[in-house]
């Protein structure tokens, strides 16, 4: 268990939801939902999410930390914003979802090879090393996200569809070697560490 | 001078050689004869789009589109923000919006920028290209451009989310918004407006990383196309765009479809309309060819 879990834990003893409040993007509105399903019958993914939004928001008052927390639900999310645009109390769903996951993630309980957190991760890395997406590096490091022997296998799979990328110049083999990027990385870079540690600092409070 | 002029925010798929790079080609066709002026953000970056919640959090993922406002404050000042991309818009429009309603984000995230120098105030419009077309300039004087109409082209207009939801266009609905419709209808065409997957979602980035239920979804969307008689999809956003098109030979081999549907953008439509030739309404983009449009580029 991460040191930071243990520490939420103990400082949270009996309320996930005043846990949510103050540690989860947006997190405040949670109280607000009343339950009526319509994030859960709106979501295109809904069925399969093993607890749909409604669901999540129940869990939470009901001091479900565990459950909501290692659960593979929130990592669903599409952001495709149907339940912020439907739900009658205006909560915004979407963002909680992604500060659930987020939140998740900082305290290392996302289950082993949720794929969505995986991704995340590459692509979060991707951009901010050179500002810009490497859409090739991203793809590459997809398909070898589950190994070596798994990695050739998708890249197989997928070689026509690079091919006709290509053809089309949607793809450029030159962006393995660099690749687009901005000017001023070291700013980027300074600015990205500056705002984590303000978010690190509130974290710890 | 032109006639109108924006800052332009083209994000990371519309460079050269990346995934929407024919988006941009005929943005730039399709602005020549609007005479809009895009004056491009120096050195912006990656907006995070809308997967860099998992990694980023809520001040990091800020910080990446206060940057670029800042960059445009200082380099296009007083000039509204346009972007072509949902994701970007809409991740920029966010940024803006939170930073202006909460004083505490506004002050953390302007300590970030200060470790590189910059400041933000947020004070600009954030616009999709979308808006601007209908908002500044209008349907009629869309149309009053169009030398080749796109006669008895049947096109389904395909939103999809996120230029759709949560800010969506003004005046148009979240469930059965009609711009593209109107806008296939001022170029001559068949716009198919009871096209009913017009605002289902394709997976967006879950395209990646859960690709058999996003497929699924993208199924059912091209599906409705066929049974409407479409020619092709039309759609703004350049992640629907290739999630769309570029699954088709897979769908078909898990289910024995024979999909071969071309799925292109407004601006090549307009670009086609307004008599470009097939380069520079970068039909040769298409992995799935937009033969009829392609025709009527050549005549």
């Amino acid at each position: 268990m991460s040191a930071a879990n243990t520490s939420k834990i103990e400082a949270y003893r009996n309320s996930f939801l005043k846990e949510v409040e103050a540690n989860v993007e947006e997190g405040e509105w949670v109280k607000m939902c009343m339950q009526c399903g319509v994030c859960s019958g709106s979501c295109p993914l809904g069925p399969h999410w093993a607890h749909p939004p409604q669901e999540i928001f129940m869990m939470i008052r009901a001091g479900k930390r565990e459950e909501v927390l290692t659960s593979d639900s929130m990592w669903m999310c599409t952001s495709c914003y149907n339940c912020i645009v439907r739900c009658p109390r205006g909560l915004p769903i979407t963002h909680i979802m992604h500060g659930l996951a987020n939140y998740a993630n900082r305290l290392g309980l996302v289950p082993k090879n949720q794929p969505t957190h995986k991704f995340a991760k590459i692509f979060w890395d991707n951009i901010t090393k050179n500002g810009r997406a490497n859409e090739l590096k991203m793809g590459l490091s997809l398909y070898f996200k589950d190994g070596f022997g798994q990695g050739i296998k998708n890249a197989m799979a997928n070689q026509k569809l690079g091919m006709a990328m290509m053809k089309t110049k949607r793809m450029n083999p030159s962006e393995l070697w660099g690749g687009h990027g901005i000017k001023d990385k070291s700013g980027l870079n300074a600015i990205l560490k500056k705002a984590r540690e303000i978010e690190d600092a509130k974290m710890k409070k | 001078m032109a006639k109108k002029e924006y800052s332009f925010y083209p994000g990371c798929s519309s460079q050269t050689g990346a995934s929407a790079s024919n988006m941009q080609v005929s943005v730039d066709s399709m602005c020549e004869t609007l005479d809009i002026k895009l004056n491009q953000i120096p050195d912006w970056n990656c907006c995070g789009a809308s997967i860099g919640y998992g990694e980023g959090g809520e001040l990091p993922r800020m910080a990446l589109s206060a940057r670029n406002l800042a960059l445009s404050e200082q380099h296009n000042a007083g000039q509204d923000v346009v972007a072509t991309c949902a994701a970007c818009w809409l991740a920029t429009r966010e940024t803006r919006d939170r930073l202006l309603e909460d004083e505490e984000l506004m002050k953390e995230t302007n300590e970030a920028l200060s470790a590189a120098g910059l400041k933000v105030e947020a004070n600009q419009k954030i616009r999709h290209m979308v808006e601007v077309l209908i908002e500044d300039f209008g349907y009629d004087e869309l149309g009053s451009h169009v030398k080749k109409p796109l006669e008895g082209i049947k096109i389904a207009g395909y939103v999809g989310c996120q230029t759709n939801r949560p800010f969506g266009i003004d005046g148009e609905s979240y469930e059965n918004p009609m711009y593209l419709d109107k806008l296939v209808d001022t170029l001559g065409g068949e716009s198919l407006p009871k096209y009913e997957k017009k605002v289902q979602c394709c997976g967006g980035a879950l395209m990646f990383s859960e690709p058999e239920k996003s497929q699924d979804m993208v199924k059912g969307i091209i599906e409705a196309a066929y049974d409407h008689g479409a020619d092709m999809i039309v759609t703004p956003c350049p992640l629907c765009q290739m999630n769309v098109e570029v699954y088709q030979d897979n769908i078909n081999a898990k289910h024995g479809t024979k999909f071969n549907m071309p799925v292109v953008y407004y601006s090549q439509l307009m670009s086609v309309a307004y008599g470009k030739n097939e380069k520079d309404s970068a039909l040769d983009g298409q992995i799935i060819k937009a033969t009829k449009l392609e025709e009527l580029a050549k005549k």
